[in-house]
């Protein structure tokens, strides 16, 4: 959470591809701390991204994607040098935005 | 109408209303739609498919799975999804055996793949879904994964 996402987009033409790599705990709330209790879940529920405004990818995510989550999704319309950004929202309300100029 | 009446019409909407109009509210401003949780609680793939909106999904060569056969590791499975089909308009992954089976819902907006990828918690092996709304309908593919450890934290 508290660490930028990496982001790599790339053009293919006017098909762009994007990698994230996004740091969060993805807590199920399944798991068992030390002390024996559930630890809370705590995990991404929400990520989207736009380019030039408009919305290019929206998810809904559960507690089963992985920690540290990685996605990869591919749009067309796009150009190198333009920017993408990728924003995330969890089920405690903690979010996150970066962006990344496609290469 | 009477004028009059149309005047105390107009005066009579909600503080409300004008805040939907002036999208002060949080859901006319983000493109994101409100959590489905009635999906992500769902153990059984009819049941999700019931909670996205839908009836029960047929199998299809349209949708094509792409996962591992062995996952050494069952806390990073790379799954991926995808179809060429041009009525797709979301593609959810669900893993069987997991407490939560929803594991994903991805829209395809207009101008983009119908193609994700992403890594998945599996508990233990598992039938793998994904499952894509084509126009009305619900279609999905399925693959088994068979995982060494799992990845819960059980």
């Amino acid at each position: 959470m508290a660490e930028p996402m990496r982001i790599r987009a790339q053009a293919q033409g006017d098909k762009i591809t994007v990698r994230v790599l996004m740091s969060h705990e993805m807590e199920t709330g399944q798991r068992r701390g030390a002390d024996g209790k559930a630890v809370p879940a705590h995990f991404i529920q929400s990520v989207s991204a736009t380019y030039a405004g408009k919305t290019v990818m929206n998810a809904q995510w559960g507690p089963s994607i992985s920690k540290n989550p990685f996605v990869q999704f591919s749009f067309k319309g796009g150009k190198a040098g333009d920017k993408v950004e990728v924003n995330w929202i969890d089920n405690k309300g903690d979010k996150r935005t970066d962006e990344a100029v496609i290469t | 109408m009477e004028r009059r009446q149309f005047v105390q019409m107009g005066s009579g909407t909600t503080v409300l209303g004008l805040m939907l109009a002036a999208g002060l509210i949080p859901q006319t401003a983000a493109a994101q739609t409100a959590y489905n949780k009635a999906a992500f609680e769902g153990k059984t793939l009819n049941d999700v498919v019931k909670a996205l909106g839908g009836a029960t999904p047929t199998l299809s060569a349209d949708v094509l799975l792409s996962v591992p056969e062995i996952a050494e590791n069952g806390n990073v499975v790379r799954i991926g999804a995808s179809s060429t089909n041009p009525a797709v308009t979301q593609i959810a992954l669900l893993i069987e055996k997991n407490p939560a089976a929803l594991a994903a819902v991805f829209d395809v907006p207009a101008g983009t793949d119908a193609n994700f990828s992403t890594n998945v918690k599996m508990g233990q092996s598992s039938n793998v879904y994904a499952v894509a709304k084509m126009g009305d309908k619900y279609v999905y593919a399925v693959k088994e994964v068979k995982v060494t450890l799992g990845g819960c934290g059980g």
